[in-house]
This record gives C-alpha cells, sequence and structure tokens, in this order.
C-alpha cells in the first residue's frame, strides 16, 4: 500500500506562487472576480499563505503553501452527514460533488481551513485561457471542493503500471504544484518506498507538520532550518 | 359561507372562547403586514437559491453565519414549551394551567422554524434527500436530524392530545370549521372511562418529552463540540446549550403570555403571580447561564491555550467585542436587577427582562459560532463576517412565520387550556389542600 507523502522545502520556496496557477488550471478552479474575492469567496485548492511574526521593526514573514494536508485521520470525512467526503483506498481525501449537499459541516470542522466552497455558478476566464483539463470534473454551485492531490493523475499513473505489470516508480506521480515548482521546493512521492526522495526529507532533522500535536497525521511535511 | 353566531353567554370560560369567534380590523392588519414580511423573505430566498449561496455574508473561512446561528436560536426557544409545561405538570404545579397551552404551541411553531433552518443553510437544498439516502448516523449532523424530527413528533401530539377535549367543547358549540372539530375531537364526549385514557397518556407523554427536549439541544452543542474548532470543542457544551435554550424559551413565553394576555383581554387568567412565578424561574435560569458561561471562559482564561486564547480576547476586544458585552448585559445583568427586586417585579418588568434576554440569548448563539470561525487554528489572514439584506430577510422571515402561527392558532383553538381551568376550579382546590394534609405531620 503506497503512503503518499508531500514535502515542501521552505527554504527553498520564494513564494512566487506558480503552485496556485498550475493547481488552477490543472483542476479547473474557477475565476472568481474582484467584488467575490473582496468578499471573500476565492477557491483556492493550493494556497501560498503569508504569515507574520513579530513586531515592527523585526518581522518575519513566511510564505506557506498550503493544500490540503490529506489527514491520515481527517476530522472533515468524520462530521459529512452524507459520505461525500471520505478516505479513499489510496489513503486520500476525497469529495464526491454530486453527492454533497452543501452544509459546509466539513469546512469548520477542518483544522487546517483547506476547503472551500463555490458560492456561485462558477466562472472561468474568457478566450484562450478557457481549456478545461478533461480528466478533472467541475463543480457546480453549493458544493465544496478541495486539493485532491491531483487524484485524477494517480488514477493514470496506476493504470499505466498495472499494464505494464510494474510497481509506480518514484517520481512517476505528482500533483501540478509539484511538477510546475520552479525552486523545487515541492517533492512528492511514495513513503512507503525507503530509498525514495520524500521518505528521506520527512526524516530529515528540517521536518515538521503543521499542528502534529492534533493527532491529525497530516501528509505535508515542511521542511525548514527556522522552525 | 354561512357564519353560525355562537351564543357564548352561558359559557363561564367565555373569555376564552371570543378569540376564536370574534375578530377585529387590527388583527387582518397585523397578519397582512407580517404576510408580506414572510412573502419578502421567500423572495430573498428564491434570489439565494437562483444565484447560489454567495449572496449571504458568508465567506471562505466564515462558513456558517446567521441560519446556524437562527438555528440554534430558533431550536433553543422552541424549549419554553413542552419542558416547561411538562416539569410543570410532572411537579403538580397548579398554576401551571392557564400557561401549559402557550408553552406547547411555541414548541411546534418553533421547532418547526428551528428545524428548516439548516436546509436554508444547505448549498444544494435540491439534495436534501440524501440524509435519508446516504446519511451517515456517525455525523452529529444526522444525529440532529433525528431528534428534531423526534422532539416535534412528541411536542405536537403532546400539544394535541390535551387539547381534544377543548376541540369537543368547540364542536359542540356549533359555528365555524364544525368538520375540523369533529374530526380532531375523536369522538370525546367526556366519559369517565375517556379521560381516565386521557391521563395516561398525558401523564406517559410528559415524562417522555423531558429526555427528548435535553437531548435535542444536547445534541445540538454536539455540532460544535466535535470539532475540534477552539472555543467549540468544549465539554461543557451540552448542559450549557440547555440552559441556555430553557433559559430564553422561558423569556419568550413571558413575551406570548404578556402580548396575548392585553391582546385577548385575558387579565382575569394570566394574573401578576403567573409572571411573578415565571419571573423567578427566569431569575434562577440568568443565574445558572451566568454560573456555565464563567466556567467555559475561565477555563479558558486560566489553562491560556494559545489558540482558545486567542479566540477569547477576540470576544472580549475583536469587532466583535459589542456582541459579547451586549450579551452579557441582556442575558445576566439586567434581568438579574429587574427580577431580583420585588419593587421592578412587575409585569412591565417581567416583559423588558424577557426582552432582553430573547436578544441576548441570540447574540449568545452568534457570539458562540462566528468568532470561532473568524479565528481558525491555521493563522489566516482573518476573515469578517456582514451578513446581507438577504440574511436579514430570512431572519424577519422567521420571526414572522412565528407569529402569524399563533394568530392563525389563536383563531382555530383557545390558546388556553380551558377544561384545564376547569379541572382546577372543580377538584384542584380538593386535592391541594388533601395534598398538604398528607405532607403535614401527625396527622393520619
Amino acid at each position: 500500500m503506497s503512503k503518499w507523502r508531500m514535502v515542501i522545502d521552505l527554504d527553498k520556496c520564494t513564494g512566487c506562487g506558480s503552485c496556485m496557477a498550475a493547481c488552477k488550471m490543472e483542476n479547473n478552479i474557477p475565476i472568481v472576480d474582484s467584488k467575490e474575492a473582496n468578499e471573500g469567496g476565492v477557491l483556492n485548492w493550493m494556497d501560498v499563505i503569508t504569515q507574520y511574526h513579530g513586531d515592527y521593526p523585526n518581522i518575519e514573514v513566511d510564505r506557506l503553501p498550503k493544500p490540503c494536508f490529506q489527514c491520515d485521520h481527517p476530522p472533515c470525512t468524520k462530521v459529512c452527514p452524507v459520505r461525500a467526503t471520505y478516505l479513499n483506498p489510496d489513503g486520500l481525501v476525497a469529495q464526491i460533488y454530486h453527492r454533497c449537499i452543501g452544509c459546509r459541516y466539513c469546512m469548520t470542522a477542518c483544522p487546517y481551513t483547506s476547503k472551500v466552497f463555490n458560492w456561485y455558478e462558477p466562472k472561468w476566464l474568457d478566450g484562450p485561457y478557457k481549456c478545461f483539463n478533461p480528466d478533472v470534473s467541475i463543480r457546480m454551485t453549493g458544493v465544496v471542493e478541495k486539493c485532491s492531490f491531483c487524484s485524477h493523475r494517480l488514477m493514470k499513473v496506476k493504470e499505466d503500471a498495472a499494464l505494464e505489470d510494474r510497481p509506480i516508480l518514484d517520481g512517476e506521480y505528482e500533483p501540478a504544484c509539484a511538477e510546475i515548482c520552479p525552486a523545487d521546493a515541492i517533492y512528492f512521492g511514495d513513503a512507503e518506498n525507503k530509498n525514495s526522495e520524500v521518505y528521506k526529507l520527512s526524516r530529515s532533522y528540517r521536518a515538521s507538520r503543521v499542528m502534529d500535536d492534533l493527532g491529525l497525521e497530516p501528509k505535508v511535511y515542511y521542511l525548514s532550518k527556522r522552525s | 359561507m354561512s357564519k353560525q353566531k355562537v351564543n357564548l353567554e352561558s359559557e363561564p370560560e367565555a373569555a376564552l372562547f371570543r378569540p376564536i369567534y370574534e375578530t377585529g380590523k387590527g388583527y387582518y392588519i397585523v397578519i397582512g403586514i407580517f404576510i408580506a414580511i414572510f412573502l419578502w423573505a421567500a423572495f430573498m430566498y428564491f434570489n439565494q437559491i437562483r444565484f447560489g449561496l454567495g449572496v449571504t455574508g458568508m465567506n471562505q473561512t466564515i462558513t456558517w453565519g446567521f441560519y446556524i446561528v437562527n438555528f440554534v436560536f430558533f431550536i433553543g426557544i422552541s424549549h419554553a414549551g413542552t419542558l416547561i409545561s411538562a416539569i410543570l405538570r410532572l411537579s403538580k404545579a397548579e398554576w401551571r394551567r392557564p400557561i401549559t397551552r402557550m408553552a406547547e404551541v411555541i414548541t411546534a411553531i418553533v421547532l418547526a422554524i428551528g428545524g428548516l433552518h439548516p436546509i436554508l443553510d444547505l448549498g444544494r437544498p435540491d439534495r436534501m434527500l440524501y440524509l435519508v439516502e446516504a446519511g451517515r448516523l456517525q455525523s452529529p449532523l444526522l444525529w440532529d436530524v433525528t431528534s428534531i424530527t423526534a422532539y416535534f413528533t412528541a411536542s405536537t401530539v403532546y400539544l394535541y392530545v390535551p387539547m381534544i377535549p377543548d376541540i369537543a367543547r368547540l364542536r359542540d358549540q356549533g359555528g365555524k370549521l364544525k368538520w375540523l372539530y369533529s374530526f380532531l375531537s375523536w369522538g370525546w364526549t367526556g366519559t369517565e372511562h375517556q379521560k381516565k385514557v386521557l391521563n395516561k397518556a398525558i401523564n406517559i407523554l410528559m415524562v417522555m418529552v423531558i429526555p427528548i427536549a435535553i437531548s435535542v439541544h444536547t445534541v445540538i452543542s454536539y455540532i460544535f463540540s466535535m470539532t475540534l474548532q477552539p472555543g467549540w470543542h468544549s465539554t461543557i457544551f451540552g448542559p450549557y446549550f440547555v440552559v441556555g435554550a430553557i433559559f430564553s424559551g422561558i423569556a419568550a413565553l413571558l413575551i406570548v403570555m404578556i402580548a396575548f394576555r392585553k391582546v385577548f383581554h385575558l387579565e382575569n387568567y394570566l394574573k401578576e403571580i403567573h409572571f411573578k412565578y415565571l419571573g423567578t424561574l427566569l431569575l434562577i435560569m440568568s443565574i445558572i447561564w451566568f454560573y456555565f458561561t464563567f466556567s467555559e471562559y475561565l477555563t479558558g482564561i486560566f489553562a491560556a491555550e494559545p489558540h482558545e486564547m486567542h479566540i477569547i480576547l477576540y470576544k472580549f476586544t475583536g469587532p466583535f467585542a459589542i456582541f459579547f458585552w451586549g450579551m452579557v448585559l441582556c442575558n445576566f445583568i439586567i434581568p438579574v436587577i429587574i427580577l431580583s427586586f420585588n419593587k421592578f417585579k412587575t409585569i412591565t418588568g417581567v416583559l423588558i427582562s424577557s426582552i432582553t434576554v430573547v436578544i441576548g440569548m441570540w447574540l449568545e448563539r452568534f457570539i458562540i459560532v462566528v468568532p470561532s470561525l473568524a479565528n481558525p487554528r491555521m493563522e489566516l489572514p482573518m476573515g469578517i463576517y456582514i451578513p446581507t439584506i438577504t440574511e436579514w430577510a430570512l431572519l424577519a422571515g422567521g420571526i414572522s412565520v412565528f407569529i402569524l402561527g399563533f394568530m392563525v392558532f389563536a383563531k382555530i383553538f383557545p390558546l388556553i387550556s380551558v377544561w384545564e381551568i376547569e379541572e382546577g376550579r372543580k377538584q384542584g382546590l380538593k386535592e391541594v389542600e388533601e395534598r398538604i394534609h398528607s405532607y403535614l405531620p401527625g396527622t393520619p
């Protein structure tokens, strides 16, 4: 059984936001207009959040690329009244958009605030930008969505591997954000494979997880000398 | 439609039947106003369905707003009824007789309104039936669906069963809606056997209804306390919500009683003593509520866990501070000052404190739901929640349905249980005397 892990090296991250852009393109995420954005209606599956520590003039700024942490013990799936979100056999937290009733209980239950809601009918940019990824379904208004670790890519990779009767190679499956990162700050792979880079990095002395004490076992590790 | 004139002159409790047969001009004006408000709310809800939940003030961090606040608030109010009426009946409090019916009506109406609020909150109300089709009983939301359905069933039955003798009276008087009364009165003629069965049924129902009522509000608090959110994840929430519910319920009951006493001239039935007794009960609940609030915040402040502390400070000093301190003022300071002194504890005083308590309890629900969501554990840029006109419209709509429900009920059924008043006059006096004799020492 694969244990998919993501490692984000914050010492390498430049905060450029390419991961956010790649994620939007890959997953057909609607683009909201500025009015909606100001109302707090932006849909980000991958979000680079900015945290400020300390007081002026000694301010430390952290930029944290934040996907869904795909917890091993997700609190969001526990509360869903209709099983529209669940831990799938690959160990990823999946959403069923056509089952979701839009109660948003999973969003309030998530301590990492990883989920987003379609407040309006989704809209996309016009013109040449409007090309959908055929592998990802388009969500309707009134449902919850979130980062899936690009699980549609995993499906493809699994099929290829099964056809050729071989295990999935290290680096064969990675989400769009890891693929695009110009600073190579996002690593992705199977921690079950002891030779994989992800396995080694996740055991690094620099590695930590966000709010590890909650016992949710998030699958995303951050590398930083500072923390 | 031929309207038969009903002769009430030979009727000893004529004042209780008069509202059913005599309708003034004011009634139609008031009912028109509230129907207009309701239609406005319905239009706003239609808009929300058409454009999506974006028309509300909720956003990606503050995902629950007015609808969930109102849901908890209305369900809280509904505890007035059945619970209070059951407890008073069970403890054989003789002064309950003119109160129980109104209390039970509040429950039935408000529970229907409150129970519908989560549906207003749904992003996809069209998929509501998935709750039945694919419901997960592990989810606290489904616990709610179950317990609210049970409570609604139990409380409507508990409202209806003690009403049967009164409905039979209305049937025998003739006049309007005869078909309805003869259907609902189930062939009641008042024989000894029927009375025995009725009393037995009421006894079973009132014992059954108490645990259901308590479970409902406990389970509503579980929606919040089962999550990991700071400010919500608290073991005290179950009883805290139940206390708050009874507290706001008594206040709502008092407002309704005072309003109908004035409108339908029931001064002879709802006397000062009733308001004094219920006022004392309100005072006790206010102090218990304060005790729970104090415990909840003191444990948070003393242990000072950073996330918890962050939210407490946000409530005390942040943008919602005015609501927090308003809540303390409305729920504790004003009612305690008014109700502690006999001088202030007049009907006006009780009315003022009831109104502040209802407002204060709404603020309390708001202060529980929103600030926790505005400060997630993750250090995100903080969200702010400003309700839009849609949400205000739906709140106004909820309140107007409550008033309309009461107005329609008052035109069909007596708001005070007639047969129980008569029973009080005929048997209650003797029974109480005998009971007191049995308490006293030395009497054989």
